[in-house]
């Protein structure tokens, strides 16, 4: 299992890198921590002709304290958060979902960006950008776009960025003191890819019950306001949570049970005192 | 004082260069102008191979089965009667079999390079429909694997005792079909092999991580058309066996004939996709099985037929008989029975080969016939464990032949069930499932016990059928010059610890210190003709071998000790590394030294076989040896999502004679994680074309450390009155019992639900499968 050849640069700056992708006209490819990309380059599934190493880019590993938000540059790993080593309050719960993803070696390496930009409908940090609501910010030759994470990821495997484009940093918005945030993975084992997920934040303040499955077959399915979903007894309802799976092409039974079982979980979470 | 001879904990001599990164294995041995080798695998199950396409650039750095004019085939037939021979040509000649078969080998400076050729390098394939189910291979219509057999079956067992209409009388009748994946073996080291020309010595020398390293030398003479004494294999580090590494490989007869074409040392490391996909898989049966039984829970008779899916060819030298052999002959288990009916077969499909892995036919064994006593006590209303303790030999039956005559050497068994029902706790888990969990999973407490029939000798491995049978293990014990001891055996650690517990054995009767008796292995230019290591052998008859020698060593040794001392030879003994005598001692070392050194100050007549012993060992009885065990699991079952977690897990373990009983635990300890992982997540599933699904360990599930729950081991010791010291062998039992003891947990945490499972591995989706089914028939039944 080794890769077919190709070409490594490690550009310094963002605008370089945007150039060499550019030029690579296709047969480039961006990497950050090779956790995903790595093995499917060994597998040869992967053949690019030129391999722009992104980590050792600055701007890509910063990190912005905002009032309101963090901004999380896309090269950070999920280790440096598991470790609880981004500022400030309500966003602590990430380095909870960090702990909870692959193993510590795979953690070291692996970027939140990285992890997004694969789009993988089972990655942790997808369904979690996906209900914080967190917003991309990419970068192409100089510019700045700002997409929303929800938008940011087309389906599996599938992301919004143009030929040019590379993932800068991600603003995620602090949840507000009250609100609460649950998520629950269905997993065979530690470190395994989710089988089922659901992740929600409740905010009362706001009158926000944000929600979403994750670990489908195609793109997260967001709920942007759960509330339909409840029933009498406050509760999320199996029917409800059923027919919107069934709105999403989520048919398989054994899925439908256990993400419904997923998100009924994260719900009592968020909503439990 | 520490103690280090027989029984002794002792820290294993081998653990300081493994866990400081020291080990030497295949993957670690440099050789200068080494090249690397990449295999072209088959992409589909069942083809004729039409052409192989080379690029002009890489003609001379690819191999085809039309450069190999003088290698035969691997064939591994034993002598049993309707046994059909499968020839595995090491390169594919005019017909694929299995998805991952070799087809071209390709050598270059770097592996990176060597694959860049392969993946040149294209085959014509005319595809066939590929056989792909055991069962439908038996149909009469089914496409053949091997067209001149006729049918899809290896060979076939049958055993009846006494099984007749009678037996349908009985009060209760119980039946159930079971059906287990298939799984990979997954040592942490893959294979690897290294082959070049020795040409001081003349020998062709392969550098192999195997189990067996006199077995490869045997059979790459005979591929390769060369003599014994001309093949040197040196097995150095093997991190891991399991029987993954116990056959004679493709790439071990395709490098050895390489390095002498190419003129240069050559290697192959496997690649994790390579072991999951193409190079051997492992435990995949099939069983029908009934059960008559007394409405006391006592059982009357055993009514079976069992299929193994063998896949294309007999692996060399296990053959692809052995599984479906040990069924008949081990399914009875533990249990007293007066009539009995086993039919087995082992079938051909087009998937790779599948060979035997620790506890071999055991496990699924196990878990047949306790799926039967846990069918009983359903029937009966008893505990399950109370249906098996009714059913066992008691221990003033001991020694007991079993209804197959297979001969139960020591033990009290009731004891060893009743400890683990105690160890677990039945009665407080039996209160807590009065109460429903907070959480809403259900609690499920199950046992399961077996015979580890081990050690096995010369009769019973030649009923089994085998093209190698094997003989009596040797050992050679020497004293050195400085009064060190050196050890040379022919069984094989990897993993084991025989570094340690063969020293311990030489230590008991020699008393040398223990950092001074050092154990060798792995080498055919220095270690005796052996068989070497699987079936849990290596400690009674290696470790038989090296107390023997050591016995003749320590005589030839007090006797010059007692000319030195000029003192009566029947007054010596050897003791603390000396030689006493009545009138005083003199240590092993000036012992050597006068017979190394200064040999004239020796008595005419002393023994000029000098201080140097090879000795051989045979059993008092070759039937083997018969260690047993409970195992006991505590489950939890989210019937929502379908996981299975382990809250507890005990083992009370019966080995006989315990040298090291350290090593003992790491064994279960290790099986017992590797029967988790048969049980709950280990599955190389196939589609209908013979694809294997799982090709990287994102899809194929091992148990890690958090899914291994701390696993609390319970010794008895009831010596073999068979073997030296009274040995028993156990390194299978932890993989043997813990399918069976977890599907009862299982089983018994579903009871309110009205579910069963048993087939294997026990995804979340087959609970919940059966949950849904179990649903549907409640609901049909109100209707």
């Amino acid at each position: 299992m080794k890769p077919a050849p190709f070409e490594l640069v490690r550009p310094a700056t963002l605008v370089e890198a945007s150039r060499l992708l550019a030029e690579g006209n296709g047969s480039a490819r961006l990497a950050a921590g090779c956790q995903s990309l790595g093995p499917m380059l060994n597998l040869r599934l992967a053949t690019p002709r030129l391999l722009i190493d992104l980590t050792g880019i600055p701007e890509l590993t910063r990190i912005e304290d905002g009032r309101d938000s963090v901004t999380v540059g896309a090269c950070v790993t999920t280790a440096y958060i598991e470790d609880g080593r981004l500022p400030g309050r309500g966003i602590d719960t990430l380095a909870r979902i960090a702990r909870n993803i692959a193993y510590r070696a795979v953690r070291n390496r692996g970027t939140v960006g990285g992890s997004l930009c694969h789009a993988d409908p089972a990655a942790d940090w997808v369904s979690t950008l996906f209900v914080f609501d967190a917003e991309c910010i990419v970068h192409s030759n100089g510019k700045q776009r700002r997409i929303a994470a929800d938008q940011f990821i087309l389906g599996a495997y599938e992301n919004a960025l143009a030929a040019d484009e590379i993932l800068e940093a991600i603003r995620i918005p602090r949840l507000p003191d009250g609100a609460r945030f649950g998520y629950y993975k269905v997993c065979r084992k530690a470190g395994e890819f989710a089988s089922a997920l659901g992740a929600v934040i409740h905010d009362p303040s706001r009158d926000l019950l944000r929600a979403v499955i994750g670990a489908t077959h195609g793109k997260p399915i967001v709920i942007p306001d759960g509330k339909p979903l409840l029933g009498r007894d406050k509760l999320l309802d199996e029917a409800a949570i059923l027919a919107l799976l069934g709105q999403n092409n989520v048919s398989d039974r054994i899925a439908r049970q256990q993400q419904v079982a997923a998100l009924s979980r994260a719900y009592r979470q968020a909503v439990s005192p | 004082m520490a103690k280090f001879g027989v029984g002794a904990s002792v820290t294993r001599k081998e653990d300081d260069r493994f866990l400081r990164g020291k080990g030497q294995y295949v993957g670690d041995f440099r050789v200068a102008g080494m090249r690397e080798v990449a295999f072209v695998r088959s992409p589909v199950a069942h083809a004729r191979l039409k052409g192989i396409n080379i690029p002009s650039q890489f003609r001379d750095a690819v191999y085809t089965a039309k450069d190999l004019t003088t290698v035969s085939p691997i064939v591994s037939a034993p002598p049993l009667k309707g046994f059909k021979r499968s020839a595995e040509h090491v390169l594919a000649t005019d017909k694929i079999r299995y998805v991952g078969e070799i087809a071209a080998m390709c050598v270059a400076d770097t592996r990176a390079e060597a694959e860049d050729v392969a993946s040149a390098v294209t085959l014509d394939l005319e595809e066939l429909p590929a056989v792909t189910d055991m069962l439908a291979a038996l149909d009469p219509k089914s496409t053949l694997v091997h067209e001149e057999w006729g049918d899809n079956i290896f060979v076939e067992f049958g055993d009846n005792r006494a099984f007749d209409d009678t037996v349908k009388s009985s009060p209760i009748r119980v039946s159930r079909t079971i059906r287990t994946a298939r799984h990979c073996m997954f040592p942490m080291e893959g294979r690897g092999v290294i082959a070049y020309d020795d040409t001081r010595m003349r020998l062709l020398t392969v550098v192999t991580s195997t189990q067996f390293p006199h077995s490869v030398q045997t059979g790459l003479a005979e591929c390769l058309g060369v003599e014994h004494g001309h093949i040197r294999i040196i097995s150095p580090d093997v991190g891991g066996g399991f029987g993954y590494k116990g056959l004679l490989c493709r790439e071990e007869v395709l490098l050895a004939w390489l390095t002498r074409r190419v003129n240069c040392p050559v290697r192959w490391l496997e690649d994790c996709r390579e072991h999951l996909v193409a190079n051997a898989n492992c435990r995949e049966h099939y069983y029908q099985i009934d059960g008559y039984a007394d409405t006391d829970g006592r059982l009357i008779a055993i009514d079976c037929i069992s299929y193994v899916d063998a896949g294309a060819y007999s692996s060399y030298p296990i053959s692809s008989a052995v599984e479906a052999a040990q069924i008949p002959n081990l399914l009875p288990g533990p249990y007293i029975l007066s009539h009995y009916r086993c039919h087995s077969a082992a079938i051909a499909t087009n998937k790779c080969p599948i060979i035997p892995y620790r506890g071999v036919a055991r496990t699924h064994i196990c878990v047949a016939i306790e799926a039967i006593m846990d069918a009983i006590a359903k029937e009966t209303k008893l505990e399950p464990y109370e249906v098996r303790l009714r059913n066992m030999v008691r221990p003033e039956q001991m020694p007991y032949d079993n209804i197959v005559g297979k001969h139960f050497d020591s033990g009290d068994h009731p004891e060893c069930l009743n400890r683990a029902v105690n160890a677990i706790g039945l009665k407080k888990v039996r209160e807590r499932q009065k109460q429903a969990e907070p959480d809403r999973r259900y609690i499920g407490v199950g046992v399961s016990f077996f015979v580890e029939q081990g050690a096995h000798g010369t009769s019973v491995l030649a009923s089994w059928g085998r093209p190698i049978v094997p003989g009596y293990e040797q050992a050679n014990v020497k004293l050195t010059a400085d009064g060190e001891v050196e050890v040379h055996v022919g069984t094989h650690s990897h993993g084991q610890g025989h570094e340690t517990s063969f020293a311990q054995v030489a230590h008991e009767i020699l008393t040398v210190d223990f950092d001074k008796i050092k154990v060798y292995q792995g080498d055919t230019l220095t270690t005796p003709y052996s068989t070497a290591t699987w079936g849990s052998r290596s400690m009674v008859h290696g470790g038989g071998a090296v107390a023997t020698a050591s016995r003749i060593l320590a005589k030839r040794a007090a006797r010059i000790g007692a000319w030195l001392l000029q003192a009566d030879p029947a007054t010596t003994c050897v003791a603390d590394s000396k030689v006493y005598a009545d009138k005083g001692s003199v240590s092993l070392r000036e012992v050597a030294r006068a017979w190394y050194l200064q040999p004239q100050n020796l008595p005419p007549d002393v023994d000029i076989g000098g201080l140097d012993v090879t000795a051989g060992y045979r059993a008092a009885r070759d039937s083997g040896t018969f260690a047993y065990a409970a195992h006991a699991a505590v489950v939890a079952v989210d019937s929502q999502t379908g996981i299975i977690e382990l809250l507890d897990f005990v083992v009370v373990e019966d080995g006989g004679t315990l040298v090291n009983p350290m090593i003992v635990d790491g064994q279960i300890h290790g099986g017992t994680a590797q029967g988790i992982g048969t049980c709950l997540y280990e599955e190389m599933p196939f589609d209908a074309q013979g694809q294997p699904l799982a090709s990287t360990m994102l899809d194929y599930l091992l148990p890690g450390a958090t899914e291994v729950p701390d696993i609390r081991v319970l010794h008895m010791e009831s010596p073999s009155p068979y073997t030296e010291f009274g040995i028993k062998g156990l390194g299978e039992g932890g993989a043997v019992g813990p399918p069976a003891a977890i599907i009862s947990a299982v089983n018994d945490a579903l009871r309110p639900l009205g579910v069963e499972v048993h087939d294997l591995p026990l995804t979340p989706a087959a609970v919940l499968t059966a949950i849904a089914q179990s649903r549907g028939k409640t609901k049909a039944a109100a209707q």
